[in-house]
């Protein structure tokens, strides 16, 4: 008896991992196991399962970056034990940070005099960067309004209807109303003449997207601006203009270095940038960058005490890594105006490759414009017979993931499939992407029309006699039920 | 545009264009003579140091013109940060510094795999929700086995603090609507001993935060005022599990049967949120007879740092709910994931997936078992290192054994020497052990606090404390006068610019008036809860 139980403890040394207990077993889904395992068994078991997942290269649902050179992955192991908050301790590391963001708002052209520090931080992400701008937007109206003693407690805050699902959540939870201008088919940014109309002796900002999620198109900001400046004047309000630059921030001054969207237009206050994103980081890194000192009310501020130095945090989060931070440094310096230029042509030459191949084929409508974030979003013709949803369904079984959308309401009848062009998408990867929905279509069109008759029938009241387009609507419908909601995961 | 600052823009592009334009020409020009290609080609050719990159300062306001090699890239920024300290020195955090290279390994293949992407990554999904079950129950959430816990994976514990903050406020607008009673003077009430972000959480959201006042000798929130302090709008009352001063735990039984006398009486019906940010992943363990947890009725939602006790690098904490009555549903945005619906509650959005995979991995591998053979490690290193510190008779002791395993000490005696002095002492050593003054009503007290993680061993305590008593042998032998204006320094580094001068322009000031003028700085700084936190950024 004993003896036996020597022997099943020294399997666990001896024995490869798969002769091991610990792949027989199933492992513990909702309580902690009550032994350890070893570390070996723990780390297949898991690295196992995480095959299912799908493969972050061949995602092209999203803008995040999933390559970066092997050097700057050390750099990131190696500082991924270092805690960014604790400042004191890291002031290397903490200066990095400041860099990055006094960069960042150069290549913003915000006024700053030589060697003047830009007022900003780094985030985990655009979303906290939009809570705090929002943030910092509301506390600035709150305090005018209490100054000349009118009310304040009804903010409200004009986007498009295009706008990524986290000015919604800033909305919610920040209790701010949210005031969409509506898009329309063909139209898929927010309307600068509308936005203007929207905006009320309430309204803390306008934010304005560059790069919409939706089809990578840059918005008005300069027209935007200026009918802003002449409302502002014939009302006396100061309304002024967040710039949500998130994809597009770090497109525009490098392929349009003449398109005025930035702090050169004086309404801009803020602008919230993803590292993440054309930034060329990993996930865990946004920026957001101020204007100038006055336009981040000074309550908001927490001050640190940084090397005798005091230095200002404005953040949601603590303590978090600092990989991303020395990550977007290395980035920035390693590849200079010339790299990230030549990075962002090439995104842009690869999105027109798989464009012209998409167009090849006859059977797509381009929904992208050809200026913007390099992204492909398209929609098929004649969706009859089949619509955007099996293609990025089919396209799955090829390993590549396409996602398939409805846009928003007023144009909902409408949807596209999208793919974004990263820095690791070359244009082999675009070839071969453009041959496979090729192959996808040939499979489609081989298909009875069987598989579109049940999902007619599922989508409920089945009339005797129906045009295209009402079916095509009902299709729409029922597929809108599946991804209900998409929005807010289609960002990413 | 307003003419000014178009003028600004125009001139400083002008001067960029220009910058560039002389760079692109220097360039050509270097390109036209046969030596460039011999020194490009060089730049491959030799080491990085004997390259031009080594020679040149590197941009710090403006992305430089050209790109530069990876190596180059790589060197100069790995050499830059040999000057932050070491993590795995740095007493001064409960943040974990060290995993498994197999846990290195897992993490490092996940780094680009994005945490929201939850439709095109189900398994990490799948391991997120896995494992705030596991915490569910580690905490006695009322759920069955096969029901899922409510939570989330958030970046820290800040950002699970204001979701549950929120979840409360909005709990308790809703109340109060329904009840046609005024909703626009929410408050909440916790001891003055908690770590900054609710202080964040109460100005960002719009909440006053009443502190229950700490005294000398205790310092963490006494149940009994913090109870007197509650009225109809407060949405709830945190305690702390762990308190980042003393390492201390509150009284939650306590708290919770007070509580519940003066709900009946007032009828109001004002719940509990436990910060156990550094607690939470001890107490279970170490103390599992302890009831702070679900099992008390007003425990609504438990922070927990995945980035302390739960044995991850940082970038991960939780928050759980004790049923799904307690968070609002207009709070909840959904997701669609693999066709069935995921309900998410987070301030942040992408994020890397890395922490969330890490945590699923130490949960399994250790166990239960695991981690409490290392929580039962650390308190005994702790009670090492305090033994070490009692035996040299100059200090005294302010932690309590039952807690966090830190140790956190004050001088006996103050006079000719200071904790801010002991601190700056050990940093030539290597180690970073913060000092910090105590809150308001408690300010007088400076301590010197050192956290015991898991990768401190033995040896390392026993090395800290002979190191602490060669710092003290030193300082001694140093003349009162460069001890006084070290004790100046020292404190006015703590300060703001304005008190700095004053400080410095008295050097001729008795030692006695000194030491006054530094209390009286770090104090300012106590004050000033947030430099109060830099100083032991134990934070989250």
């Amino acid at each position: 008896m004993v003896l036996s139980k020597t022997a099943s403890e020294s399997d666990v040394s001896v024995h490869s991992t798969f002769a091991s207990r610990y792949v027989r077993h199933s492992l513990p889904r909702s309580k902690m196991g009550e032994n350890s395992i070893p570390k070996d068994a723990a780390y297949q078991i898991i690295n196992d399962e995480l095959m299912l997942d799908g493969n972050p290269r061949l995602n092209l649902a999203s803008f995040v970056t999933t390559w970066m050179e092997p050097e700057c992955n050390k750099l990131m192991m190696d500082s991924i034990n270092k805690n960014y908050v604790d400042m004191d301790e890291y002031p290397v590391t903490t200066d990095l940070q400041n860099r990055c963001v006094n960069i960042i708002a150069n290549l913003f052209n915000a006024p700053l005099e030589e060697g003047e520090a830009g007022v900003g931080v780094g985030t985990v992400g655009s979303s906290e960067a939009i809570m705090l701008a929002g943030l910092a937007f509301k506390r600035k109206w709150q305090n005018k309004r209490r100054a000349e003693g009118k009310p304040f407690d009804k903010p409200n805050i004009v986007t498009g209807a295009n706008v990524q699902v986290c000015w919604e959540k800033f909305a919610n939870y920040f209790e701010v109303e949210l005031k969409e201008v509506k898009l329309r088919e063909g139209y898929y940014v927010m309307d600068p003449v509308k936005a203007v109309e929207l905006v009320d002796e309430n309204t803390i900002c306008v934010a304005a997207i560059l790069g919409s999620t939706l089809n990578g198109e840059f918005e008005d900001v300069k027209l935007l601006n200026d009918l802003l400046l002449e409302k502002n004047k014939i009302t006396g309000w100061d309304t002024s203009i967040h710039v949500d630059a998130a994809s597009g921030g770090f497109i525009a001054p490098f392929l349009y270095p003449e398109l005025e969207w930035d702090f050169r237009l004086p309404l801009v206050k803020s602008i919230n940038v993803s590292g993440h994103k054309y930034g060329l980081v990993y996930a865990g890194i946004g920026w957001i960058i101020w204007r100038n000192k006055e336009d981040l009310p000074e309550e908001l501020i927490f001050h640190i005490n940084y090397l005798g130095a005091d230095q200002p945090t404005f953040t949601l989060n603590f303590s978090k890594g600092s990989s991303q931070i020395i990550a977007q440094y290395y980035q920035l310096i390693r590849l200079g105006y010339e790299g990230y230029k030549n990075i962002m042509e090439n995104c842009h030459e690869n999105a027109m490759v798989l464009k012209e191949g998409l167009e090849s084929t006859g059977r797509f409508n381009i929904v992208s414009k050809d200026n913007g974030v390099p992204l492909v979003a398209f929609s098929l013709k004649d969706n009859l017979r089949y619509n955007e949803f099996e293609i990025s369904d089919m396209l799955k079984r090829f390993g590549w993931i396409v996602p398939a959308y409805t846009m928003p309401p007023d144009a909902q009848h409408i949807t596209v499939l999208r793919v974004v062009i990263r820095q690791d998408f070359s244009r082999t990867l675009a070839e071969r992407l453009v041959i496979d929905i090729n192959k996808v279509i040939k499979q489609l069109d081989a298909l009875p029309m069987k598989s579109l008759l049940i999902k007619v029938e599922l989508s409920g009241e089945e009339k005797p006699k129906r045009t295209p387009l009402e079916i095509q609507k009902d299709i729409t419908d029922t597929w809108k039920k599946f991804v209900m909601a998409k929005k807010p995961k289609l960002v990413c | 545009m307003c003419p000014i600052y178009g003028e600004i823009v125009s001139k400083k592009r002008k001067l960029q264009e220009e910058e560039r334009e002389n760079i692109k020409r220097r360039n050509k020009r270097q390109r036209m003579v046969i030596a460039t290609t011999i020194t490009d080609s060089s730049e491959e050719l030799h080491s990085t140091f004997a390259s031009r990159y080594a020679r040149t300062s590197l941009p710090k306001f403006m992305m430089p013109e050209q790109p530069i090699s990876k190596d180059a890239a790589y060197q100069i920024i790995n050499d830059e940060l040999m000057l932050d300290g070491n993590p795995r020195l740095n007493l001064a955090s409960f943040v974990t510094t060290w995993m498994e290279p197999e846990c290195d390994k897992l993490i490092m293949s996940s780094l680009n795999k994005n945490y929201v992407d939850m439709d095109e990554y189900p398994v990490t999904t799948e391991l997120q929700n896995r494992c705030v079950n596991m915490i569910a129950h580690l905490f006695h959430a009322p759920v069955r086995v096969d029901e899922t816990a409510i939570g989330v994976g958030t970046v820290g514990s800040s950002e699970a603090i204001m979701l549950a903050g929120l979840a409360f406020k909005r709990k308790w607008q809703a109340r109060r609507k329904s009840q046609g009673k005024p909703c626009d003077n929410p408050n909440i009430v916790t001891g003055a001993n908690v770590q900054v972000c609710w202080e964040k959480f109460a100005r960002y959201f719009e909440v006053e935060l009443k502190e229950v006042k700490l005294k000398k000798g205790y310092y963490i929130m006494d149940p009994v005022k913090a109870v007197d302090m509650v009225d109809e709008n407060t949405i709830c009352i945190a305690a702390i599990l762990g308190s980042t001063l003393t390492g201390e735990f509150e009284d939650v039984t306590l708290l919770d049967e007070l509580l519940m006398k003066k709900n009946k009486e007032t009828g109001w019906e004002t719940p509990i949120h436990v910060d156990a940010a550094s607690g939470g992943f001890i107490a279970p363990f170490v103390y599992p007879e302890l009831e702070w947890d679900f099992r008390l009725p007003l425990v609504k939602s438990i922070n927990v740092s995945g980035h302390k006790y739960g044995l991850v690098y940082p970038g991960v904490g939780w928050v759980v709910w004790r049923s799904k009555d307690d968070l609002p549903e207009d709070l909840v945005f959904h997701i669609n994931y693999l066709g069935s619906d995921q309900p998410t509650f987070t301030l942040n959005f992408s994020k890397g997936s890395s922490q969330i995979i890490a945590q699923y991995y130490q949960f399994i591998r250790l166990g239960f078992e695991g981690y409490k053979n290392i929580m039962e490690t650390c308190l005994a290193n702790a009670r090492v290192l305090k033994d070490g510190l009692e035996k040299m008779g100059r200090f005294e002791i302010i932690s309590k054994d039952v807690g966090v395993p830190l140790v956190a000490f004050s001088l006996r005696n103050s006079s000719k020497h200071t904790v801010f002095e002991i601190s700056e002492s050990l940093r030539r050593y290597g180690w970073i052990v913060p000092a910090y003054t105590m809150p308001p009503d408690a300010e007088e007290v400076a301590v010197l606090r050192a956290v015991i993680r898991e990768d401190f061993s033995r040896s390392l305590a026993e090395r800290l404390a002979s190191d602490i008593e060669k710092v003290l042998k030193q300082i001694e032998t140093l003349p009162p006068r460069i001890s006084a204006r070290a004790a100046l320094l020292t404190g006015s580094v703590n300060d703001f610019p304005e008190d700095k001068t004053v400080a410095m322009g008295d050097f001729e000031k008795s030692v006695k008036e000194s030491q006054g003028e530094v209390t009286k700085e770090s104090r300012n700084v106590g004050r000033k809860k947030v430099s109060g936190v830099c100083i032991m950024p134990s934070g989250n």
